[in-house]
């Protein structure tokens, strides 16, 4: 997938002129936010729960290594395999390799935004083999040759007009007067459709939500159910996750999985919560004959035992980006890789460098809601800062932006020729600002007022009417 | 100047922190915030040697100029037994980012500490600190009330200053949707990524026309200038405040960014 | 070197794990006591008011709900939901022996079939392992008693459950794994199922039906 995170500023520009996603984003305001808090209200224990997620990942964080390999243990007793991946290149072949071995033709996969990051169903395609997204959104935009625009939403971008024209364009063995006018019609050609896929599916690729070291089982939380046929009805389940996903016990996956739908969609409990255990066992009559996980690493170990170590807690719930101003403004393709919102902005600099993603963690007003709704209480305002220092470091943010704040500080930390420069400066500003008291053009502030106007100053500056009161009060002559 | 110790004049000694946008652009609200704690019992004074709590470049990334600008501000406020701002983000900045900005220092960590412990927001320290309950103000009108990021997420700043607006005779306070959101200002952000700014300013403004209120107050002056830039270049006869003037019943200013 | 080795060194080394052997005790202690954290007090019940609270959060996750005296008025109940519905009366189940121990034969006009599904089923019958009053959750344990395709395929899905399976919340059902299986095994599929299947992603208009069943009916067995 082409990286336009370098070109945040062009996309944002090209967004907030789309009407079509403006009105999309609409829904994402109104619809999450609500309820979410509904959830989160009738949950006493919602936010002490969130301190025990916290825990819990912090916990298995500071053992990864002991986790990985008790887990991996216990996923071969239970007959299945275990595939360790450094590299998307490296994850991509395990797949490929494995997909030779059966000669399979068609892969159903399951959403994960895990094969997003390695770029599968490309990858597959160049390779002779066919990946159908199943999950609805996701079904979507790999029709329109899109990628997700929100972790749990994939095609939260798109109305349903959009939705309809792309069905009729794809399924032109149906009717053309069908109606397709309503989500529930969509919906029910969607569900026709993608059924045979499954039983024609050699294999089934998912993700995974948790992985259980107790048990060797991965979890994946859904509720269409997609997820669930992609991988009991082809012969073999592939569950590629990476390595930050393990949990150590059942219970400590249930204690997450009480904030992640929550925070997700509102749910009390999505509707598929699958444990899933190795291949079928010898008396079941459904079921993969065989089962395989990836673990992938792709830059997770890099990020542990430094400051953005809290990132690796993420569930990927997508609250943060619910949440997001920003977001809301310029939707999710904008940030321009896999990871959009808050998550994305501190997520996307570890994974391709802050380099191409400098933007990323540069384009939030700090508003704090993100963390403030994170049921894994990660601070993403705060690792989004930790990026600015870096580009600071390294000299990559825009040289007048540089200057300016330089000049600004050097100022700042010279307390009397602070003063003085703004006792001259600023009550002749109050004056340029006129009777109108603000201005609709000023120089260097070409940002501000190209979009609103500036506040005049009202005048003498308050240290130095301070100073005076001072005076009069000590009466001693100014 | 030193300031008075409160032992001598019996009264708790306030350093103002003044913040640098009301020291250049709004000293009034700086006059209206010393109103309300004199009148409260405080000795106020504003010492000379501040200037920026340092959130520009702390938000830029250059850690070393902040903690200049930190270990300044600090040492201005040493002889205080508390610092008010009149501004959550201020505030937040002086109480939540110092000790962090220090930490692992073992010259610094300490006083930033002793330090941050003092901070106050205007309206928490009124209401949570004083136990105002009742201001001598009246301000005939409606007035909708933004939540300002950092003082509502950082310092927990909701119902005081709605507490504090509700004593204000003549005053009657109505909500907007979404008071808790975000106006777009976010410091530089709001010229470094105008156009987004932009796009979340006007979803602000959309929400405050249609609480149909006179006025528009929040505790902070940056997204009061950001908004009130806004309303008036979409022609808005919403007039624009900030909290501390309307408590202080020091409303004979023209509002920010004129009518 | 391989890519496991790789990996598991860069952990190890940004952990900075080496020679701190107290980290291996404690992470065995978690993987054998399992230990709880916190569980919400909503369903700290007695039995009554916790089958209670089952059928409550189970109907406003959009499944219906039935409560019989005894199993052996479920086969009637069954008729009586596909009758309802105007469903053709054939249903697909697996070999649950307290399923099979209904009197079915009493259903004149119904059609039971076994096995897995193969996909033209319009109603199957599963009997769960034990459900959850918290969030009004079914568990239904993989195998040849209950096929996970049953769980899936049909468009009406069909849940037995007893009443005395109802448990308070999800670490019940981790409780009853462990009893079932052994410490730290566990059955192929362990589905946890809370409503039926839904889609948002069309304009975040919720709709039932995705991909699995458009309808989920339990049938709480009292007695």
């Amino acid at each position: 997938m082409l990286i336009t995170s370098p070109a945040f500023k062009q996309n944002a520009h090209e967004a907030l002129a789309d009407a079509q996603l403006q009105k999309a984003m609409g829904h994402v305001r109104s619809g999450f936010i609500d309820k979410r808090s509904h959830a989160v209200e009738a949950l006493p224990e919602f936010d002490a729960l969130r301190d025990s997620a916290r825990a819990i990942k912090d916990h298995t964080l500071a053992n990864l290594d002991l986790y990985l390999t008790a887990y991996e243990e216990k996923v071969l007793a239970a007959g299945g395999k275990v595939h360790w991946a450094e590299t998307a290149a490296e994850a991509r072949g395990i797949v490929l390799d494995i997909c030779r071995m059966h000669d399979a033709k068609t892969v159903a996969k399951g959403k994960s935004m895990i094969t997003e990051e390695i770029e599968l169903n490309d990858f597959l395609e160049a390779s002779g083999i066919r990946p159908v997204e199943t999950d609805l959104g996701e079904y979507i935009i790999q029709l329109r040759g899109e990628h997700p625009s929100h972790i749990i939403a994939p095609a939260v971008h798109l109305n349903k007009e959009q939705v309809e024209a792309d069905f009729r364009r794809v399924h032109t063995d149906l009717p053309p007067e069908r109606d397709l006018s309503d989500p529930a019609s969509l919906l029910g050609e969607a569900r026709r459709v993608l059924r045979q896929k499954y039983f024609e599916a050699d294999i089934g690729i998912t993700g995974a939500n948790f992985l259980v070291a107790e048990t060797g089982s991965s979890i994946i939380v859904t509720n269409e159910g997609n997820g669930d046929l992609s991988q009991i009805l082809p012969r073999v389940h592939v569950v590629i996750a990476s390595i930050e996903k393990v949990v150590p016990t059942l219970e400590d996956a249930a204690q997450i999985l009480r904030v992640l739908a929550r925070s997700a969609t509102g749910q009390e409990m999505s509707v598929y919560t699958t444990v899933s255990t190795g291949p079928r066992r010898p008396n079941d009559p459904d079921g993969p004959d065989e089962y395989h996980v990836i673990l992938l690493d792709n830059g997770r170990s890099s990020m542990l035992g430094t400051e953005f170590q809290e990132m690796l807690r993420c569930i990927r719930c997508g609250a943060c980006m619910n949440h997001c101003p920003v977001y809301h403004a310029v939707g999710g393709h904008a940030y321009g890789w896999v990871y959009p919102g808050p998550m994305g902005a501190v997520l996307t600099p570890s994974l391709i460098g802050v380099d191409k993603a400098g933007h990323l963690p540069n384009a939030s007003t700090f508003c704090g809601r993100c963390e403030s709704v994170c049921p894994m209480k990660i601070p993403l305002p705060k690792m989004m800062r930790h990026w600015r220092e870096r580009e600071w470091e390294r000299g990559l943010n825009p040289t007048a932006a540089r200057t300016g704040l330089k000049f600004w500080a050097w100022f700042a930390r010279r307390p009397a020729l602070y003063h003085l420069a703004t006792w001259l400066a600023f009550p002749l500003l109050a004056v340029a600002g006129g009777r109108k008291r603000r201005f609709g053009f000023l120089p260097l502030a070409g940002g501000w007022v190209r979009h609103r106007d500036m506040p005049a100053p009202q005048g003498r500056t308050f240290m130095q009417q301070w100073r005076d009161r001072d005076a009069l009060k000590q009466g001693s002559p100014l | 100047m030193e300031p008075t110790p409160s032992s001598r004049t019996g009264r708790p000694n306030v350093g103002l922190f003044v913040t640098c946008l009301v020291d250049l652009f709004r000293p009034s609200v700086g006059f209206a915030a010393v109103k309300l704690m004199e009148d409260a019992g405080c000795a106020v004074d504003a010492p000379m040697t501040q200037t920026c709590c340092g959130q520009p470049a702390y938000n830029s990334g250059d850690r070393a100029d902040t903690r200049a600008i930190a270990e300044a501000t600090i040492a201005a406020f040493e002889g205080f037994d508390y610092v008010v701002a009149p501004s959550g983000s201020c505030a937040g900045m002086l109480k939540k980012h110092y000790p962090a900005l220090f930490r692992g220092d073992a010259a610094w960590e300490e006083r930033a500490r002793a330090f941050s412990d003092k901070v106050h927001e205007l309206t928490s320290f009124l209401v949570d600190v004083l136990g105002v309950r009742n201001v001598a103000a009246a301000v005939p009108g409606t007035a909708t009330y933004h939540d300002s990021c950092s003082g509502l997420r950082e310092l927990g700043v909701q119902r005081q200053p709605r507490a504090l607006l509700a004593s204000v005779d003549g005053l009657k306070l109505t909500e907007m949707a979404e008071a808790d959101v975000c106006c777009g200002f976010g410091g530089t952000f709001c010229v470094k990524y105008s156009e987004i700014s932009n796009a979340i300013v006007e979803k602000k403004t959309a929400n405050i026309e249609a609480a149909g209120a006179d006025m528009l107050l929040a505790g902070d002056l940056g997204c009061l200038m950001n908004v009130a830039g806004k309303l008036r270049r979409q022609g808005s006869a919403t007039e624009v405040r900030h909290v501390a003037e309307v408590l202080a019943g020091m409303t004979d200013t023209p509002p920010i960014g004129g009518r | 070197m391989s890519a496991r080795e790789a990996i598991l060194g860069k952990v190890r080394k940004a952990l900075d794990a080496s020679g701190n052997a107290g980290r291996l005790d404690n992470v065995w202690d978690r993987l054998m006591e399992a230990p709880a954290g916190i569980i919400p007090t909503r369903a700290q019940l007695d039995p009554e008011a916790r089958v209670e609270l089952f059928c409550r959060m189970a109907t406003q996750a959009a499944a219906t709900v039935a409560r019989v005296a005894g199993e052996e008025v479920v086969p009637a109940a069954v008729t009586a939901y596909l009758r309802a519905r105007n469903l053709p009366a054939k249903v697909r189940m697996g070999g649950d022996r307290r399923l099979k121990a209904m009197p079915w034969v009493n259903e004149r006009t119904l059609q039971v079939r076994h096995g897995p599904s193969d996909g033209d089923d319009e109603a199957s019958v599963s009997h769960a392992a034990a459900a959850i009053a918290e969030t009004g959750t079914l568990a239904l344990f993989s195998g040849k008693d209950n096929p996970t395709t049953l769980n899936f395929l049909p468009d009406h899905h069909i849940v037995v459950v007893d009443a005395a399976d109802i448990g308070g919340d999800l670490e019940s059902v981790m409780r009853l794994a462990r009893a079932r299986y052994g410490k730290g095994e566990m059955p192929r599929t362990l589905n946890f199922i809370t409503g039926p299947s839904r889609s948002g992603d069309i304009e975040q208009k919720l709709l039932l039906g995705a991909h699995g069943p458009r309808a989920l009916h339990i049938i709480v067995v009292d007695g």
